[in-house]
Parts: structure tokens; C-alpha cells; sequence
């Protein structure tokens, strides 16, 4: 590269004016069968890229991401888990040895000694030679740290019941919808359910959300007057006019929410 | 025509050895899968910064829909999830790229420590991975909270009380991520966001940068 006096550039930029061809390196010394790199070896990564996204797109095809009821920071019986990845060191914060009294060992002794020991491996694996047999100390530790990480992951994992947890706290669609307070229906409804089933029909602690009932008109006039599961019978008493208006106003309000 | 555009750019901003530098090696044969099938283990590197752009790409569709605010975080998911055409998509890409960005770190990883690569000259190259590591896994965390379903919520409360027992400094810690030294709420939820969608991928380009110039500085290491 020509440096120094009698440089000619581009205006006044720092661009050499004198033209170079535009000729690739030679690599006919390199060693073994080379190939180049543009465009002959990247059209086969482009292969295996396509390969590859082709299959991750099926996953997500086939699983679509998961979602939860929106948070709700009084849920005292929630049981936290974090992202699978992170299982191994929500696990190892419920041995003895790693909690409590020794928490300062489960946060930060044993993950900062494997952490570093990962960050500085190239001082403290010194020695010259790369094949595996060669250091065993390195690679004992970290098989060692993987077997762990990964009977961690297996204890934590094997311990939740996945499709339970994910049934359970399956996201509630939000209902909006306008209760017709006006509606001869609401008056029965404010007698007879209202202290357990709410005043929108979302339900409580006693009672499920009437909002998205899958009974009919008929079953739910029978569960009026019998009850269902927790649910005692005869909580409403009363004509059966004013049965049918109530059923008709709750039938109403689901036909509402959807 | 398109050789006058390249010799015009060119005469302009010298772009050739840019060029050189960019593409032009020789990919040796120890490394190459159509030469030894053993040597995919060497894609791993590559299908990682793969998924990495697969997240950057629907993370910045996300954006367009997703709102950091505890009111509407939730709905705002909920609506993406299954109102906006192909919104499902776009959010399955994100949520299991996260996990197949993890797994094909830690195959790449593996396959840099066995081959006891991170030897010299190497070992900048290695701890700029290693960051690069714990980047994308600070990225998992903070992401895990954004829909804000009971999930992302427990899940931070537990890691926040973990950062609060780091001794000397826990209440800070978790203050600097929280917003708040008690409550986790609408100023954890804006600070993840940002930590998320600003500050580690503000990191995680850098480093990534410093790891391909080093590549390309330092080159493919030999066949073991």
C-alpha cells in the first residue's frame, strides 16, 4: 500500500484517488481443499439457515407461545417457576446448603465460582495442548458443571406438572360488557346471586364467573334452584316467571360478552 | 450499469477492501460439511447469530403492538396474540427463539470449549463470548416479565428478591431494576422494557461486533 508523500486522494478526503483492481487474494498455498467463501460456501449456509428456519417455523406452528391470566400481584397461591433455562439455579437455591443461612453460597458463591471459572477459562486451562485428553482438569470440570446443570434442570423440571399449570392458568378473555341493570332479570339476579357471582357476573372467592358459562338456559335454571358442586341449592326462590327472567338475563349478558 | 454504480461508490469511499475484508476468505476444509459431516458442529456459531436476527426481527415487530404499561402490557399481548393476523407467529418466533437462542449457545459454547479453542491467541475472543452469554441470558430474564401474566410476574418477584439478598449492595441492585425498593409494578415493567429492548441489545451489538472483527482478525483456528 503506498503511504506517505505523493499520495494523490479524492478531494480532500483521506480516499486514495489511485486505483486498485479489485482482485481477490490468492489462496492457492492454503492448505487442504478451501473453498471460497463468496459466494460458494454461503449458498450452502443459506441452505442450512433455510433448513433450520423452516423447522423452528413448524414449532412455532405447532406451539404457539404461551400466556397466562394477566398478573395479579394478591395471588398468594401462584407458585412462581422461571424460564426453563434459568431452572437449574431456582433448584439449587432449595438445597440446604445453598439456602437460608448459606444463601449467600446458592446466589452468588457457587453460580460466581462456575460463571468466572467459564469467563477466565483461557488462564486457567493454560497449558499448550487443545485435544480434550490432553486437559483433563478443564474438561472434568466442566463436564462436572454440565452434569449438574443438567440433573438441575431434570429435578426442577420432572417436579411440575406442565399441562396441569398450563390449564390452570389459562388467560380469562376479558368480558366487557354493560350489565342492564334495568333488566327485570338483574333485580332476581341481585336477590338471589349477586353476593357470590358479583355485581358484573364475574364471580368471587365463593363462586365461578357466570360470564362464559357453557350451561344451557335449562341447566342453569336447574342450578338455580339444585345447586352444583360447592353450590348449595335453593338459592332462589320465587315464581317461575321470575325463573325464566333470570335465566334470560343471564343468558343475555353472555350472548353480550361474545 | 451496476459496475458504474460500484466503481462511483467506490471512487468515493474506497469500498473495496471493505469488501475484502467482509467476504473474501477461504473457508478451510476441516470446516466445511461438505468435506467432513463432523465439521457441523462448526454452524452452531452461525445458526445462533441466525436466531439472534430472527429475535431482533419479530422483537421490532412486537414493538409495534406490545405497550409497557401494567394497565395494558397484558391486553396489549393478549390482543396480539389473537386479534392481529399472524400476531401468534411473530410472538411464537420471539418466545421460542429465546429458548433456541439459549440452546444453540451453549452447543456452540461446548464446541469451543472442547475443542479447546480459547487458547492463545484466542482468549479475548472466548470472554467476549462468554459475555455475549450472559447478554442473551440477562435478555431471557427481562424479556420473561414483558407480557405480564401471573407467569413473568412471580417468576421476577423471586429473581428480585434474589438480587436483594446479594449482600452489601442487594437493596440497590434491586431498587436499580425495580424502580422501587418494595413494589414491583409499572416502574419495573417500563425499566425491564428498556433494559430489554434498549440496553442489552445495545451491549449484545457491540459485542457481537468485537467477536466477528476478532474472527476475521484472527481466523478459523486449525483442525485438533
Amino acid at each position: 500500500m503506498h503511504k506517505g508523500k505523493g499520495m494523490k486522494f479524492v478531494g480532500d478526503s483521506r480516499i486514495s484517488a489511485e486505483k486498485k483492481p479489485n482482485i481477490p487474494k490468492d489462496y492457492s498455498e492454503y492448505p487442504g481443499r478451501t473453498e471460497a467463501f463468496w459466494p460458494n460456501f454461503l449458498l450452502k449456509e443459506w441452505l442450512v439457515g433455510a433448513v433450520f428456519l423452516v423447522g423452528f417455523l413448524c414449532l412455532t406452528l405447532a406451539h404457539p407461545a404461551p400466556l397466562e391470566g394477566m398478573a395479579d400481584p394478591g395471588d398468594a397461591a401462584y407458585i412462581p417457576l422461571p424460564d426453563w433455562y434459568f431452572l437449574f439455579l431456582y433448584e439449587l437455591l432449595k438445597y440446604n446448603f445453598a439456602s437460608g443461612p448459606y444463601i449467600i453460597m446458592g446466589i452468588l458463591v457457587l453460580p460466581g465460582l462456575a460463571f468466572g471459572a467459564l469467563l477466565l477459562a483461557p488462564f486457567l486451562d493454560k497449558g499448550p495442548g487443545r485435544r480434550p485428553q490432553q486437559r483433563p482438569v478443564a474438561v472434568g470440570m466442566m463436564m462436572l458443571g454440565l452434569a449438574s446443570v443438567i440433573w438441575l434442570t431434570y429435578e426442577s423440571a420432572s417436579a411440575v406438572d406442565w399441562e396441569a399449570r398450563a390449564e390452570e392458568n389459562k388467560p380469562v378473555a376479558e368480558a366487557d360488557v354493560e350489565i342492564d341493570e334495568e333488566d327485570p332479570g338483574f333485580a332476581i339476579y341481585e336477590n338471589s346471586c349477586m353476593q357470590c357471582h358479583g355485581d358484573d357476573l364475574s364471580g368471587g372467592a365463593a363462586a365461578p364467573s357466570l360470564i362464559g358459562t357453557e350451561h344451557t338456559a335449562d341447566e342453569i335454571a336447574d342450578i338455580a334452584q339444585n345447586g352444583i358442586g360447592d353450590m348449595p341449592p335453593d338459592q332462589f326462590s320465587g315464581s317461575d316467571e321470575e325463573l325464566e327472567q333470570l335465566v334470560d338475563f343471564i343468558v343475555s349478558v353472555n350472548e353480550e360478552a361474545e | 450499469m451496476l459496475q458504474k454504480i460500484y466503481d462511483w461508490i467506490d471512487d468515493r469511499i474506497d469500498i473495496t477492501p471493505i469488501w475484502r475484508d467482509i467476504a473474501d476468505h477461504e473457508v478451510p476444509e476441516h470446516v466445511n460439511p461438505a468435506h467432513h459431516f463432523s465439521a457441523f458442529v462448526y454452524c452452531f456459531g452461525g445458526l445462533t447469530f441466525f436466531v439472534v436476527v430472527i429475535q431482533i426481527l419479530s422483537g421490532m415487530f412486537l414493538t409495534m403492538y406490545y405497550v409497557p404499561d401494567i394497565e395494558n402490557a397484558w391486553k396489549s399481548v393478549y390482543y396480539l396474540q389473537t386479534e392481529v393476523a399472524h400476531g401468534q407467529i411473530v410472538r411464537g418466533m420471539h418466545h421460542w427463539g429465546a429458548s433456541v437462542t439459549v440452546v444453540m449457545l451453549l452447543l456452540h459454547t461446548l464446541r469451543v470449549f472442547f475443542q479447546g479453542v480459547y487458547k492463545k491467541p484466542r482468549e479475548l475472543n472466548w470472554m467476549v463470548g462468554v459475555l455475549i452469554f450472559f447478554i442473551i441470558l440477562g435478555l431471557g430474564f427481562t424479556g420473561y416479565l414483558l407480557p405480564w401474566d401471573n407467569k413473568a410476574f412471580f417468576a421476577t418477584q423471586v429473581g428480585l428478591d434474589i438480587a436483594q439478598q446479594v449482600p452489601f449492595i442487594g437493596e440497590q441492585l434491586k431498587t436499580l431494576l425495580a424502580g422501587d425498593p418494595e413494589i414491583i409494578g409499572a416502574q419495573t415493567l417500563t425499566r425491564f422494557f428498556a433494559i430489554h429492548v434498549f440496553f442489552l441489545p445495545g451491549a449484545l451489538f457491540a459485542l457481537l461486533a468485537a467477536h466477528f472483527i476478532l474472527i476475521r482478525k484472527q481466523g478459523i483456528s486449525g483442525p485438533l
